[in-house]
């Protein structure tokens, strides 16, 4: 093998080496990082065990926003109008949280059955429907109300 | 009336792009003169029939005109003259029309500033840009229409434009973001006329470096407003979530690093030519893949559009022809470039490959985390997952660590072959000095140092001394410092600046997110929290009436010592038109340390729920964004491509004049 043949096998081995080494590590990384997106339904029969750290995405059901006059805490029911869920939150919600308007929480799910939520997060655009709510919704067998067809 | 004059502005544009994407290139495949000299008009009434349909897309905001769907879901009559003008681009159909302008901008700007470079390769360039062109507006026209009516009913009032936008920071960040997102276009057409004319020399990367370093600076620019509005306005204290849609604008800067490097070593050296042309390629096809995932409404996100997955198939197939084009041409094509030089396996080319190499695997990172929720519901049939920031920050930061080890040898390496003796003679003083500094400065200056910290400080000196060493020697031999330091060429400068932005940056978001505090607290008027050495006394709140909105303001009153320090007023607006609340921050800014205020919601007895930040350092992120941009765009007035300039104008006409004297016999 010529020389310069030789140093050009040299820095491709030496990319592919270090390349392979990336995309080990990013997966590596990536397998341990993923959250996992549960509906009411599916949390309700039971799929999600205690202590994962999951993604919960619902409605908020109306009148079910609770505040404590004490504390920070707040608490609200996210639905899928099949199953519901009570979600604990220690937090500022984001300004677009409403009753009746979808939601993302990400959270653990108590032994009790309840949710703590670490960060909920709501839409910047009230017109438009998170993916996971909506595929919540959908499973659960609901049209989204109040989604007024064909916006923007 | 008028907007259908705006249509036909935008038919009238597409038309003439069509000829600008046929003409021109056949053109300069034929050697013919006259279909070539075509390109620069025919870009220049582009430009003007775009720019006719983004004026009277303004100025059907400005007049209120709710029989265009466009205004009436984006405008009300109480909305702010400056948010009427701004709100072209606060949606989908007309932040695509503004893009699309940008593009004609950019061709234009290419049409004006390309007297020195041969017509064919000019011809070439804007054909290949009239082609976007063509894929944009048609884009437009079948799928996104701003003009399009609400007819036979108009509203009376318009839904008001999204209260989130509605912010200083609207009227600058996405302009800036577009035109150095777009400007990466001007870079692919470049690289895809050297394709096709087999021709890509020392001339070539000249030709191209400013316009990469300014496409790169400006989308620098837009990076570091988007994170410096989410911090200030979305109110959780954080100026970047690696959400999907901030990750393709990340993607195609770090790629765009990779390139502006990259160029430069084939400008100097004749080498990573084919390199170069990838890149370009890949850091234009990632933009497209932003327009993609921010315009279908496939994945999550702060920022993403309404969806419609007509546009989002329509852009999927735009993507394809492009990529799968240009990647056809230069497998066909890349052969041919050739370097014209070798290297030692110890050279600044090797850290430059180096450099590429870690800009490449972060991006591709970034966008395996971005796409991974979206494949892997198409692959699991349905099951939705997110990827949270851990996994970007667990592949990231150490990949910018080793990027700044590189960063303090790369640029004293010399071109060829350096030698190990050379580069220990100049280094060994900088590893003692950074290591030792970057040990005792954190300790003397805080109790309890953790050892991120300490890495960071190491890493963030060693840069800044291996930078004044490489300036020492290089000035060494000059009679005065003044006079050395004048004698460095601007592109150093340039260089230079950039990599003093990339220190504050890396050391403002490393020691942010190392020493940052934060509480939310329920406080009743009168009641005050304790956070570091400061105490936020709640004063209670009054109502306050905006333009368009009404607001509750808080006055918190900060002390320190028992002394009076500052008053922050966070508010919490409901926008009338939409019946949209957002949050209103009260932040004290300085350059070592953000105190930030933002407010909850209040219960039934009086009391206010509230979040209360100390951020130290967190300037430092923006201030060395603007160093970095600086540097590119210091890069771009480098009076060495003036100077060719000139030359080359005269090469060019004397061989065009042979040429003529030829094909005249």
């Amino acid at each position: 093998m010529k020389p310069h043949r030789r140093k050009k096998l040299g820095i491709i081995l030496f990319i592919a080496a270090g390349l392979a080494t990336a995309i080990g590590l990013s997966l590596y990384a990536l397998s341990n990082n993923i959250d996992l997106f549960f509906t009411p339904t599916q949390i309700a029969a039971g799929e999600v065990t205690p202590g994962q750290r999951i993604r919960v995405g619902g409605m908020v059901k109306e009148g079910s926003v609770e505040h404590s006059q004490q504390e920070l805490e707040v608490s609200f029911i996210a639905t899928d109008y099949a199953h519901d869920v009570r979600v604990y939150y220690a937090g500022i919600l984001p300004d677009l949280f409403r009753e009746g308007q979808g939601i993302v929480a990400e959270g653990m799910i108590q032994p009790d059955g309840t949710f703590k939520a670490s960060r909920v997060l709501a839409k910047h655009d009230e017109n438009y429907m998170s993916v996971e709510v909506k595929a919540a919704l959908d499973a659960a067998g609901q049209s989204a109300p109040g989604m007024p067809a064909g916006v923007n | 009336m008028v907007p259908e004059l705006g249509n036909f502005a935008l038919i009238l544009a597409l038309c003439l792009s069509v000829l600008l994407a046929f003409l021109p290139l056949l053109g300069a495949a034929r050697n013919n003169q006259v279909w070539m000299s075509l390109a620069r008009p025919l870009t220049a009434g582009v430009f003007v029939f775009l720019s006719i349909a983004l004026v009277i897309l303004a100025y059907s905001f400005v007049t209120n005109d709710f029989s265009v769907q466009f205004v009436a879901n984006h405008s009300n009559t109480t909305l702010p003259i400056y948010y009427k003008i701004t709100a072209v681009w606060g949606g989908h159909e007309g932040s695509f029309l503004f893009w699309t302008w940008m593009l004609g901008g950019w061709m234009l700007a290419v049409a004006i500033f390309s007297k020195s470079m041969p017509d064919e390769f000019v011809a070439r360039v804007l054909g290949i840009m009239g082609a976007l062109a063509v894929g944009y507006i048609l884009f437009m026209v079948a799928t996104s229409n701003p003009f399009d009516r609400a007819l036979p009913l108009p509203p009376t009032n318009g839904a008001d434009l999204n209260a989130a936008l509605q912010d200083f920071a609207f009227i600058i960040h996405p302009p800036s973001l577009y035109m150095g997102y777009v400007g990466f276009s001007v870079v692919f057409a470049f690289a895809m006329a050297a394709l096709l004319s087999g021709r890509l020399d020392a001339a070539w990367a000249r030709w191209c470096r400013p316009w990469a370093n300014a496409a790169w600076a400006i989308l620098t620019v837009g990076l570091a407003l988007g994170s410096w509005w989410a911090y200030y306005e979305l109110g959780w204290g954080g100026w970047w979530a690696w959400d999907p849609v901030e990750n393709p604008p990340m993607i195609t800067w770090l790629l765009g690093a990779a390139m502006i490097h990259s160029l430069a070593a084939t400008e100097k050296r004749g080498v990573f030519k084919s390199w170069t042309v990838l890149l370009a390629i890949m850091a234009f096809a990632s933009s497209l893949l932003g327009t993609f995932i921010t315009r279908s409404g496939l994945l999550t996100s702060e920022h993403a559009f309404a969806s419609d997955p007509t546009r989002g198939v329509f852009i999927l197939g735009f993507l394809g022809l492009i990529i799968g084009s240009s990647l056809v041409l230069y497998a066909i094509r890349a052969p041919i470039l050739k370097s014209e030089f070798g290297f030692g396996s110890l050279s600044r080319e090797v850290f430059l490959l180096a450099n590429n190499m870690i800009l490449v695997v972060a991006s591709s990172a970034i966008l395996l985390g971005t796409l991974y929720p979206m494949v892997y519901q198409a692959v699991s049939g349905g099951d939705l997952i997110s990827v949270g920031p851990p996994y970007f920050n667990a592949i990231f930061v150490p990949l910018m660590g080793i990027l700044a080890v590189l960063m303090g040898i790369g640029p004293i390496a010399r071109w060829k072959r350096t030698s190990l003796a050379h580069l220990r003679q100049q280094l060994t003083k900088v590893v003692l000095a950074s290591v030792g500094l970057g040990v005792v400065l954190p300790v003397l200056l805080t109790m309890g140092v953790p050892l991120a910290t300490i890495a960071t400080s190491i890493l963030a000196l060693w840069i800044v001394f291996a930078m004044l060493r490489d300036i020492q020697t290089k000035i060494a031999n000059k009679p005065t410092v003044l006079a050395g330091l004048r004698s460095l060429s601007v592109s150093y400068w340039g260089m230079t600046l950039a990599h003093l932005g990339f220190v504050l940056t890396m050391a403002g978001a490393c020691l942010t997110s190392i020493y940052s505090v934060e509480r939310s607290v329920l406080l009743q008027p009168g009641q005050s929290t304790e956070l570091g050495a400061y105490t936020f006394r709640f004063e209670g709140t009054r109502p306050v009436q905006g333009p368009n909105f009404v607001a509750d303001e808080a006055t918190i009153v900060i002390s320190r010592d028992g002394k009076t320090y500052k008053t922050l007023y966070p508010q919490k607006r409901l926008y009338t038109a939409s019946g949209t609340p957002t949050s209103h921050m009260g932040i004290d800014g300085r350059v070592l340390r953000d105190l930030f205020t933002t407010l909850g919601d209040p219960r039934e007895n009086g009391a206010w729920s509230m979040t209360i930040y100390i951020k130290p350092f967190v300037r430092w992120i923006w201030i060395g964004s603007i160093f970095i941009a600086l540097g590119g765009i210091f890069a771009v007035t480098d009076k060495r491509y003036r100077q060719f300039k000139v030359k080359r104008a005269a090469a060019v006409s004397r061989s065009s004049a042979t040429l003529a004297a030829e094909g005249s016999q």
